[in-house]
């Protein structure tokens, strides 16, 4: 016996490490029908999504990055079900590499300056005052893109204040949002969204009209999935109904 | 044949352990050419960061073993209530989360934390700061050298401090006479995994310290953007990583080695004597 319980010990490991790579080549039980759709989307849409997963059948699991990291990961082969991202551009550049299907636009937001809700900042200028600590998103980073616009088309002056106020770039949005809920920095460029996600923690300092970028979402099937009828309704829903509410509630504006 | 399993187990565990470990750390050298790899050190964001992590990192290392040293040589050799716990709330570290460390080190030094306003009355800006990037990764890393360092301690045999003492030698001429010199290849080994801890830090440095270029954007943190844009420069800023934190490793290895041999030489010789 006390020869025979290692092997069968050694045995069961081996059978589990080769069921491990026969499973992995047909594709894992997410790609079939009863298993979960895999859904990778902006920080953005975290809680938005999670809500409207709650409304559609059967399970989803989530992965919540920025989008140029999931686009990354999807370049790399990770192969979720969907792909949604806080910019139009993320979404067609994977399509045109032919690792999304057609994209659709189903959301819109916009950028906001936001400060910790007892914070003395009124106002854009405001944030040209000395000793200011910004935060916005990475290069590349959705959130940090649109900052990055936004920024670009202030007045010289505010602009190269704000410019100089910046003393930190998050991987994703809710990194921004973190550091302003921490009392690390001042004020960050961030989404409406979010600033309605963080009920009543943040206050939101809308951007001077010619300084607001158009922001679309969109979100497309991924080529290699197994359950494009599933995935095709989960986006399909977000365009009406329960979906479109759930979206409206989270602070998203219809597509234009 | 009853002998041979055994044999065959421990070689079978052996060898999927080397190919799992190896085959990532392998892959990136193929992926990644060598010319991808010079050109990536001509980036500014790369270099500042590789820069930016080499000296926090050593600053962290001399604050651990600086500080470490001692308190580590303390709890290897007294005996006192509580010490368990000591030894316990030392290691705590190692098993945080490195993001739970940065939201730790927010809720005890950012500007709302407990000691937020102290910080600020000293004049320390720790948030969004070089000196922050150094704490985040002193906190991360330190568990790593204090239990190499007490280990190693525990290992010196007494007796010879006992020797020492008789010879007339105060406490503290024999812990740096005596002591340090036989403890140095396993304090070496702490220091390196301390480093090696601190050169990859990734979460901790990011919640609490932020990540800009040239300021608190270390390797790791530089290496997550460019993933995003730039999987090619990603790849290899990571191959540099690696060469580094490899010939840290090697280094600190070949400096231990010869260190032990050179007190088992010793060690020899007094038998003799």
């Amino acid at each position: 016996m006390p020869i025979h319980s290692p092997r069968a010990a050694l045995i069961a490991v081996l059978a589990a490490l080769l069921w491990g790579c026969g499973g992995d080549a047909k594709g894992g039980d997410a790609g079939e029908d009863g298993g979960a759709l895999t859904i990778a989307a902006a920080s953005s849409l975290r809680d938005a999504f999670r809500v409207h997963g709650e409304h559609t059948p059967g399970e989803e699991r989530f992965s919540f990055a920025a989008s140029d990291q999931l686009a990354a990961q999807i370049r790399q082969g990770a192969g979720p079900d969907l792909y949604a991202a806080a910019d139009r551009r993320y979404a067609e550049e994977l399509a045109a590499e032919g690792l999304v299907e057609a994209p659709l636009v189903f959301a819109r937001n916009e950028l906001v300056v936001a400060v910790p809700a007892d914070s003395p900042i009124r106002s854009i200028e405001d944030l040209a005052e000395g000793g200011r600590a910004l935060v916005i998103g990475a290069d590349g980073v959705p959130a940090g893109e649109y900052a990055r616009e936004a920024i670009a088309a202030l007045d010289p002056p505010l602009r190269e204040a704000i410019q100089a106020g910046v003393r930190s770039e998050e991987p994703d949005v809710k990194g921004v949002v973190g550091k302003l809920l921490q009392g690390a920095a001042d004020a960050g460029f961030v989404y409406t969204t979010d600033v309605v996600a963080a009920a009543g923690a943040l206050r939101a300092i809308p951007l001077p009209r010619g300084a607001s970028p158009a922001i679309e979402y969109a979100i497309g099937v991924v080529a290699s999935t197994e359950t494009r009828e599933r995935a095709r309704a989960f986006a399909e829903g977000l365009l009406e109904g329960p979906g479109a509410r759930t979206l409206a509630e989270a602070g998203f504006e219809a597509p234009g | 044949m009853r002998a041979g399993w055994f044999a065959v187990l421990l070689a079978g565990a052996l060898a999927l352990a080397l190919v799992f470990l190896t085959l990532p750390i392998a892959a990136i050298f193929l992926e990644a050419g060598p010319g991808e790899l010079w050109s990536s050190l001509g980036e500014p964001q790369a270099l500042d960061a590789l820069k930016l992590s080499l000296t926090t990192s050593a600053i962290a290392l001399a604050l651990i073993v600086v500080v470490g040293t001692p308190a580590a040589y303390l709890l290897a050799t007294r005996s006192f209530r509580g010490r368990e716990l000591l030894v316990t709330l030392v290691e705590l570290p190692l098993v945080v989360p490195p993001a739970v460390a940065g939201i730790a080190l927010l809720a005890a030094f950012g500007p709302e934390g407990l000691l937020g306003a102290a910080v600020a009355d000293a004049g320390l800006q720790l948030v969004f700061t070089t000196a922050g990037v150094v704490v985040a990764l002193t906190f991360v890393a330190s568990p790593f050298y204090l239990r190499a360092a007490q280990a190693a301690f525990e290992a010196v045999d007494p007796s010879w401090v006992g020797a020492a003492r008789t010879l007339g030698a105060s406490e503290s001429r024999a812990f740096v006479t005596v002591v340090v010199p036989a403890a140095l290849p396993g304090l070496a080994t702490g220091a390196a995994l301390a480093w090696g801890r601190a050169l990859g830090e990734f979460g901790a440095t990011l919640v609490f310290a932020g990540s800009f270029q040239g300021v608190t954007q270390t390797a790791p943190l530089a290496i997550v953007e460019l993933f995003g844009s730039d999987f090619d420069a990603a790849l290899a800023l990571s191959a540099v990583l690696v060469a580094v934190s490899a010939a840290l490793l090697v280094a600190v290895k070949l400096v231990a080695a010869r260190a032990g041999t050179g007190l088992a030489g010793r060690g020899a010789g007094d038998a003799r004597g």
